[in-house]
């Protein structure tokens, strides 16, 4: 049953803050850098007013945040943390350690480019960075979804099959500072009963006895977390961690689809959200708030053009959502991959190169395949360029122009 | 990890938290020096005792208990850090290159 909500005018950061209210974790811990500041001071606020029952833990670098984050979570408790560019990129020697732990926390990204130069606009450099330090990550598209996809991201992560700490993304200043209606939860209730009042801590079998996987003092056996594993078992507990982000998909997808019962809200199956692509030759794939902007342009395109363009947002970058795009992209003329965040030395952007493996596999590759690397330190990307591209893969798919692999859009050349 | 049989990722309890002892963690495994104790100048003044990092030092009582009779290095747990050779008073403990 879809529960009463109340329309408010939140930006992005205000919309994760306001998530946060209403899961109410244990512990938030986190240090302010533009464009994530919001979050951090709108929920300091609430801790503040005594509307929340929170512990808030001011630290002094985000590399703290996230450590102290992570020893809330290994006592068992739900603990969230947020930060941007170089803030992440002060987190990243604990990040591998948070999901080596397995501790579900949740991590609020407000996507901004990496220095230098120096620059707080978006692109996804930042995230993409830490893609490999098996964290789950999903990239939001608006405030709404920024708000909806921060109350999924803790029942997500602390399923017990999972239990693998996730970030949520959102665009700096694109989503961060823009406001837009987002319809919140009127009762706080509704969001407890759906992510649990508290986190529901495993137990786990140690030498013949049930333990809670958590360093509380009750267990009969006390637990060390963060030991030694050499070459004679290293291996074993990263193969573990695969095993875990292989559960990740389904997950991603009953998480959304419970979560559209009560807010009646989903967002296409969790992990990529497919506009128009059904009979489309030519699809676009894409993550974040620009793909909003490519469906109103491909909708104008198709009514002016009489050209069908598919929009595809990929919405959960880890685990990479591989099946799906073999499965939606089957048999397509032309597929452009839209990539924000820097592929220096690569062959493509990283949305490229993930979709470009997925595609070798697929039964039915796509004729053509390319990349489109856009809006680096938060160039803008308006819907008269977003035209021109399309133009141009027209005429790449009809054979007057020569395909390509890698182009740089909105660049002074 | 030796001596105990190597289990696949299936059988280990999550994020590597320990599910054996630590006396089942052999660290006379990483010795590169043996400690020999010449017990003919040995005080038994136990030094090496407290300070063994490991307590890897054995020490053998009288029946009664007021007297030690003897110590010695339980070589499945000594490491070979030296530190006892290095706090002995009267130079009793001789650290030896293992021919291993």
């Amino acid at each position: 049953m879809v529960a009463e909500q109340v329309n408010m005018l939140l930006n992005g950061d205000f919309a994760v803050a306001w998530a946060w209210k209403h899961v109410e974790p244990d512990v938030v811990a986190a240090f302010p850098i533009t464009p994530q500041t919001l979050i951090v001071e709108k929920f300091s606020e609430f801790v503040a007013n005594g509307e929340v029952n929170t512990e808030f833990i001011n630290v002094e670098s985000e590399h703290s945040a996230i450590s102290a984050v992570v020893g809330a979570a290994a006592a068992g408790a739900r603990a969230a943390t947020a930060t941007a560019a170089n803030g992440l990129q002060l987190m990243h020697e604990i990040l591998s350690i948070t999901s080596s732990l397995r501790l579900p926390v949740m991590l609020a990204i407000v996507n901004r480019a990496v220095s230098g130069p120096i620059n707080i606009h978006c692109d996804y450099t930042d995230a993409m960075g830490q893609r490999d330090m098996g964290w789950i990550m999903i990239f939001t598209e608006d405030a709404q979804e920024a708000y909806d996809t921060t109350i999924q991201a803790f029942k997500i992560a602390e399923n017990e099959e999972v239990l693998l700490p996730i970030m949520v993304c959102l665009d700096g200043f694109l989503v961060s500072h823009t406001a837009m209606n987002v319809k919140v939860f009127k009762d706080a209730k509704v969001v407890k009963e759906f992510v649990g009042e508290h986190r529901r801590v495993p137990k786990i079998k140690v030498m013949g006895k049930e333990v809670e996987f958590s360093l509380s003092p009750k267990n009969p056996i006390p637990l060390t977390f963060g030991p030694f594993a050499y070459y004679d078992y290293y291996f074993e507990f990263k193969r573990q961690q695969v095993e875990a982000m292989s559960k990740v998909p389904k997950i991603i997808e009953r998480v959304n689809k419970e979560y559209g019962e009560i807010s009646g809200r989903t967002y296409g199956n969790g992990r990529v959200v497919p506009w128009n692509i059904d009979d489309a030759d030519i699809v676009v794939v894409v993550m974040g708030s620009s793909a909003g902007t490519m469906r109103y342009v491909a909708e104008r395109y198709q009514k002016e053009k009489n050209v069908k363009i598919g929009v595809l947002r990929v919405r959960a970058f880890r685990p990479f959502p591989w099946e799906d795009l073999q499965k939606l992209l089957a048999g397509k003329e032309l597929v452009a991959i839209f990539d924000r965040a820097q592929d220096q030395g690569a062959l493509g952007g990283p949305l490229f190169l993930e979709s470009l493996a997925a595609l070798y596999y697929a039964k039915d590759k796509p004729r053509i395949v390319l990349n489109y690397v856009y809006g680096l330190g938060g160039r803008d990307l308006p819907p008269e360029l977003i035209e021109k591209t399309f133009n141009e893969l027209v005429r790449i798919r009809d054979g007057k122009e020569k395909p390509f692999i890698k182009k740089y859009l909105g660049v002074r050349e | 990890m030796s001596g105990a049989e190597l289990r696949s990722w299936r059988e280990v309890p999550i994020a590597g938290v320990p599910w054996l002892r630590s006396t089942e963690y052999h660290t006379g495994d990483w010795r590169s020096e043996r400690p020999i104790i010449d017990h003919g100048k040995c005080v038994k003044c136990l030094l090496c005792y407290i300070y063994c990092p490991e307590t890897a030092i054995k020490v053998f009582w009288d029946p009664n208990k007021t007297k030690v009779e003897r110590v010695d290095v339980d070589y499945t747990y000594c490491k070979g850090c030296g530190i006892c050779a290095n706090e002995c008073p009267v130079k009793a403990i001789e650290m030896v290159l293992e021919k291993r």
